[in-house]
């Protein structure tokens, strides 16, 4: 079981208040990432959940216990570290059987589950060498081996793809999904990108300068961001978000429209400018377009969309598919 | 180096320096050897003459020989221990954030700038002088004893004085191996469910290994040839229990003026030298690959 229950929770380094006060629930079984900017103090609270920082104010419970002042190893949680944290200096195996070592199983026991967890992230080929002889795909699965052999109430993660190469992180991705959904373990996860949140993700928690801005499932934060910052970080390429007379007709002071929600036109719309750069993918075709109030945006066509630079251009946004903020940000 | 050519250029560059290096060496070492097969001694001047081995048989057999061949070794020996667990406990402890951090390890690498000559004298007058020393004050505070350190344990009290000298160097070697271990591989031992002491034999020791051959074999090179501290405090003493080889090398050229008696001795203690060092290699060649 893995239930996780943060309670007023605030973080300071001394002057500087990292946390100010964060409540939280996570149920068991739940894929949650942390997502935001860097900086945003989405480690360190991953880092208080672990007991690897003491909470400055707050209470943290993990399955009905208070964990607030418990060591980690008494938290029954395992992580998986930026930079692997593997021991160089032991083989695979025995980094795997590590954590089983401390706790003080027998060997038969130990071996037993470390070769149950190669198994499962097919590195029973690799269990003698150093980690140093291993590619960072296969450091990423020994750190993640070394985790699950502990058979863990949660899995923390602190954004482990971000050593690995692009086609790797794909991978890695759906590999760290599968796990997920084959052990049904609790995991929380913190990243940077919002990609990795919206494919991974039961739970998405977007944070801001040490806050919560708005916690839901990837498209619930798609559809209904509760906030220009919300709005403006999930969906890729981000939102448009156009000021001035357009949106004061609307009653708004900032209307925001994502880039896959355009009507495009080369004769009628909404708003007309003309198109800068245009990228031509094949399935879609982006184009960032100089509206002629001098805004930028950035559109998507599906397919092929015959438009190149110097063009001019119309755009409509979708019925249904507008938002709309006030002054401060917060959506109407 | 990629091609012939530069590998040519890069040998004449380095010739001259080469050279220099091997005359330096070879011309004292090809001296000693003629010396160590000759007659040679001081008080009777132009009776040199090729004796062949005999120098080598006078100081194998002396059993002065066999006494400073003990007593080096447990100098090396003794030194090592003290200043490498001694190095990675005040490493350690160096290594936690506290208040004066700099002044207190400048206070710890202070020693070694001070020379061989003077910290023996401060030592032999200062604290194991029977009389006014710090160590005999303590004991005449608690009603003891005072220990004549230099004429009852010499070989032990120099053990001492040379430790005190080197545990800097072992202390500052470690301390930054220690500055190098990645943070996150101990937090993830302590995820890990690792105590102190675990943390500290699988992951602290094994990740000193490389900087302690290092403190080994440095030290030992440096602590095979000792003098200076056994000069000023014991002369070798009492009898030739704080004698080692290079003492006993220095005894037999400048005291009896055996010059090639003392040859003799010195190639012997090159010979040694080079057995401790090809067995040094070897344990250590595998930690350093």
């Amino acid at each position: 079981m893995g239930s996780i229950t943060l309670e007023q929770v605030c973080k300071s380094f001394g002057e500087v208040e990292v946390i100010p006060g964060v409540d939280l629930q996570i149920e068991d079984g739940e894929f949650v990432v942390f997502v935001g900017p860097s900086g945003c103090g989405k480690s360190t609270l991953l880092r208080l959940i672990a007991g690897l920082e003491d909470v400055t104010s707050g209470r943290i419970v993990i399955d009905g216990q208070d964990v607030t002042v418990a060591p980690p190893s008494r938290r029954k949680l395992a992580m998986v570290f930026q930079s692997y944290a593997l021991y160089p200096h032991m083989s695979v195996r025995k980094n795997i059987a590590f954590p089983l070592k401390m706790a003080g199983l027998s060997a038969d026991e130990q071996e037993r589950r470390v070769q149950h967890a190669a198994g499962i992230l097919n590195l029973t080929d690799y269990l003698d060498r150093r980690p140093g002889q291993l590619s960072g795909g296969q450091r990423q699965r020994v750190a993640i081996g070394r985790a699950i052999v502990r058979e863990p109430s949660a899995f923390l993660f602190d954004e482990p793809l971000s050593n690995l190469d692009a086609a790797l992180r794909v991978n890695m991705r759906v590999e760290i999904s599968e796990l997920h959904k084959k052990l049904a373990t609790t995991m929380i996860y913190v990243t940077h990108d919002q990609v990795e949140a919206m494919t991974m993700a039961d739970k998405i928690v977007v944070l801001r300068a040490g806050r919560i801005e708005q916690v839901g499932s990837p498209l619930e934060l798609y559809r209904r961001p509760a906030n220009r910052f919300v709005a403006g970080f999930i969906g890729s390429p981000n939102m448009n978000f156009l000021e001035g007379e357009a949106a004061a007709r609307l009653g708004a002071h900032a209307i925001g429209v994502r880039p896959e929600h355009f009507r495009l036109s080369m004769s009628e719309g909404a708003f007309a400018g003309r198109v800068g750069v245009a990228e031509h993918l094949g399935s879609d075709t982006f184009l960032h377009v100089d509206l002629d109030d001098g805004t930028h945006v950035v559109a998507r066509a599906e397919g092929e969309f015959p438009a190149s630079h110097g063009d001019r251009i119309h755009l409509t946004p979708q019925d249904g598919r507008l938002y709309r903020f006030d002054q401060n940000g917060s959506a109407l | 180096m990629a091609t012939r050519h530069q590998k040519t250029l890069a040998r004449l560059m380095v010739s001259p320096s080469v050279l220099l290096l091997l005359g330096w060496m070879i011309v004292p070492l090809a001296m000693t050897l003629w010396f160590s097969f000759q007659s040679y001694n001081l008080l009777s001047p132009g009776m040199e003459q090729f004796i062949g081995w005999t120098n080598y048989q006078y100081f194998l057999s002396d059993p002065a020989f066999w006494t400073a061949m003990r007593n080096t070794l447990l100098l090396v020996g003794g030194v090592l221990v003290i200043t490498v667990g001694g190095g990675i406990a005040l490493a350690l402890l160096l290594d936690q954030p506290m208040f004066g951090q700099g002044v207190v390890r400048i206070l710890v690498i202070a020693p070694f700038f001070i020379m061989p000559t003077v910290s023996a004298l401060v030592w032999k007058n200062m604290f194991m002088n029977p009389v006014n020393g710090l160590f005999a004050w303590f004991a005449k505070a608690v009603g003891a004893q005072p220990i004549d350190f230099l004429a009852q344990y010499p070989l032990m009290s120099i053990i001492l004085i040379v430790s005190w000298q080197w545990l800097p160097f072992a202390t500052l070697i470690l301390l930054t191996a220690l500055q190098s271990l990645d943070s996150e591989q101990m937090e993830a031992a302590e995820m890990d469910g690792a105590g102190t002491l675990a943390k500290f034999t699988h992951l602290v020791l094994p990740h000193l290994s490389r900087a302690i051959t290092v403190v080994i074999l440095i030290e030992t090179i440096f602590l095979l040839s000792v003098f200076a501290e056994i000069l000023v405090t014991t002369n070798g003493g009492p009898g030739y229990q704080s004698t080692n080889l290079t003492y006993l090398v220095y005894s037999q050229a400048l005291l009896q003026f055996d010059v090639g008696g003392a040859s003799a001795g010195g190639i012997i203690a090159v010979i040694l030298a080079n057995i401790v060092a090809i067995f040094l290699m070897r344990m250590i060649g595998k930690t350093l690959e």
